[in-house]
C-alpha cells in the first residue's frame, strides 16, 4: 500500500494554495507536512480526505480496497474535534466506531481512552471536559476504528506533555503496523524517522 | 482507488515492498461484514435521538412552541367557539408547520460546526442515507410528539372529536414532508452563521402544497369544501415523494457547502 499524489493543485477562493505538488508515502511511513500559516497544510489534508475538490492532478492509495474512496479508508482529524457536547465520551466513541466501521464495544472505548490517559472520563458528558481532554477523545477515534491512512491536522493542539508522549507512541505503533500517517504540524510530533513535506516554498520562489 | 485526473504516471519500479514481510495492503482490507451499514444506521439514529432528548437538544422546545402558538390563537381571534372550531385544523397545521421549522435549522449546522459532519461524509453509510436517518430521528423526536399531542391542544380550540382525529391523522401523514423539505433548506444554509431565518424564507413557500392538502383533508369533517380521501392521499404522496427525493438534494447541498 502506498499513498501517492501527482501534480496536485488546489484552489481556495480563487487563490492557488497548492500547485503541482507530488509526493509518495509508502506503507509504514510518516509524512509531516510543514510550512508557514496559510501554506495550504489544512487544504492538502482536507483534499486528501475528499472534502475539497482538486483543480488538477490526483491522488491514490495503491493496493488498497478498490471499493472505497481514499477518504473512506482514512481517519481525518481536523481543527474541529467532532465531539458532541451532549453525549458522554464513551457515547461519542461508540458512534464514531459504528460510523467508521470499527469496534463499538465498551471495552474498545475504554482501551482507547486509557491509551490516552483518559479512561476515567468515559461516562462524563463531553461538555464537562477541557479542551485538551476533548482533543484526546477525538484522538481516541483513531483507535476504536482501524483505518490505514491517518490524516491529522495539528493533532497535538491543546495536549499536555504526557498526552503528547502517549500520542507519539500511538502514532509510532500505527506506522510500525504498516499504516500511513500524514500530519500537519509545526513540531516533530515525536516521530524520528518521519519524512518532511514542506509547503509554501513554491509560492515564495514565484514571488 | 484513484481520484482525479489525468491518469497517473506509472509508479517507479522500486523495491520498497520487500521491506515489510506482509503482503502490502492485505492486512487493511476489511473482512466482509454484512451488518456494518445497519450498525452504523442504528448508531446514527440512537445518537440523534439522544442529543435531541437531552437538555438543549430542542425536541421538547418544539412541543412547547406548538402549545404556545395554539394557546395564543383564542386571544387573537376572540372567544367565539364556533369560529375557533372552524379555524381549528388550520391553526393546528400552521402551528405544526412553524414548530417543525423551528427545530430544523440546526439539523446539519450543529454537525458542521463541531466537525462531526466529516464522520458522516467518510463513514460507512452513503451521505444520502445518513441524511434520511437524521431526518427520521428528527421527525421521531420533534414532529411525532406534535402529532400525538395535537388532539389535546385542539381541545383548547373547541374542536369536536371527529375533526381532532382527522387533524391528527393529516399531521401524521404530512409532517414527514415538512421535515424532508426543511432538511433541504437546512443543508443549503449549513455554513451560514445566522442561517435559520434564511432557511425559513427558503422553505416556507415550498411547504404550501403540504399545507393546502393537509388543511383541506383536516377540514373535511367540519364542513370543509373537499371530501377527506382525495386531499389525504395527495398529502401522503407529497410525503413519500419528499422522503424519496429530499435526501439526494440535501446530500448534494451538504457536499457542495463544505468546499
Amino acid at each position: 500500500m502506498r499513498l501517492r499524489a501527482w501534480n496536485l493543485t488546489i484552489e481556495r477562493g480563487g487563490r492557488r494554495v497548492i500547485a503541482g505538488l507530488s509526493f509518495e508515502a509508502p506503507e509504514g511511513s510518516a509524512l509531516i507536512v510543514t510550512g508557514p500559516n496559510g501554506a495550504g497544510k489544512t487544504s492538502l489534508l482536507r483534499a486528501l480526505a475528499g472534502f475539497l475538490p482538486i483543480e488538477a492532478g490526483g491522488f491514490a492509495l495503491d493496493d488498497s480496497d478498490e471499493e472505497r474512496t481514499v477518504g473512506e479508508q482514512a481517519h481525518h482529524l481536523g481543527h474541529a474535534d467532532g465531539v458532541k457536547s451532549a453525549l458522554t465520551a464513551g457515547e461519542n466513541l461508540a458512534f464514531a466506531a459504528a460510523m467508521l466501521g470499527g469496534d463499538s464495544s465498551r471495552a474498545a472505548q475504554l482501551a482507547a481512552l486509557t491509551a490516552l490517559g483518559l479512561g476515567h472520563v468515559i461516562d462524563f458528558p463531553a461538555r464537562l471536559l477541557s479542551a485538551g481532554q476533548r482533543r484526546r477523545v477525538a484522538l481516541a477515534r483513531l483507535l476504536v476504528a482501524k483505518r490505514p491512512l491517518w490524516l491529522l491536522d495539528e493533532p497535538t493542539t491543546a495536549l499536555d506533555a504526557a498526552a503528547q508522549r502517549a500520542f507519539a507512541a500511538i502514532m509510532r505503533a500505527h506506522v510500525q503496523g504498516g499504516g500511513i500517517l500524514v500530519a500537519a504540524a509545526h513540531g516533530a510530533l515525536g516521530l524520528d524517522d518521519a519524512q518532511e513535506l514542506r509547503l509554501g516554498d513554491i509560492e515564495r520562489a514565484q514571488a | 482507488m484513484t481520484t482525479g485526473s489525468p491518469s497517473p504516471p506509472t509508479p517507479p519500479p522500486d523495491g520498497e515492498g520487500s521491506a515489510s514481510p506482509a503482503p502490502p495492503g492485505r492486512r487493511w482490507r476489511e473482512e466482509p461484514d454484512e451488518g456494518r451499514p445497519a450498525t452504523a444506521a442504528l448508531a446514527l439514529f440512537a445518537r440523534e435521538w439522544r442529543i435531541a432528548r437531552r437538555i438543549g437538544g430542542g425536541a421538547s422546545v418544539g412541543v412547547v412552541f406548538f402549545l404556545i402558538l395554539v394557546a395564543v390563537m383564542p386571544f387573537a381571534l376572540g372567544p367565539d367557539l364556533n369560529l375557533l372550531a372552524k379555524l381549528g385544523p388550520a391553526i393546528l397545521w400552521i402551528a405544526a408547520l412553524l414548530a417543525t421549522l423551528l427545530g430544523l435549522d440546526r439539523l446539519f449546522q450543529a454537525d458542521h460546526d463541531d466537525g462531526s459532519l466529516d464522520l458522516l461524509v467518510n463513514g460507512s453509510l452513503p451521505l444520502e442515507v445518513a441524511v434520511l436517518i437524521k431526518c427520521a430521528a428528527h421527525w421521531t423526536a420533534s414532529a411525532l410528539p406534535l402529532v400525538v399531542l395535537s388532539p389535546l391542544f385542539g381541545l383548547m380550540l373547541a374542536m369536536a372529536p371527529g375533526p381532532l382525529a382527522l387533524t391528527a391523522a393529516t399531521l401524521a401523514a404530512g409532517t414527514p414532508a415538512l421535515t424532508m423539505i426543511g432538511a433541504i433548506g437546512a443543508a443549503l444554509t449549513v455554513s451560514l452563521r445566522r442561517g435559520g431565518l434564511l432557511m425559513a424564507v427558503l422553505v416556507l413557500p415550498l411547504t404550501i402544497p403540504v399545507l393546502i392538502f393537509g388543511v383541506a383533508a383536516a377540514s373535511a369533517a367540519s364542513g370543509g369544501a373537499a371530501p377527506f380521501t382525495a386531499p389525504f392521499l395527495a398529502l401522503c404522496a407529497l410525503s413519500l415523494a419528499a422522503t424519496a427525493l429530499a435526501p439526494f438534494a440535501a446530500a448534494a447541498a451538504l457536499r457542495h457547502a463544505r468546499e
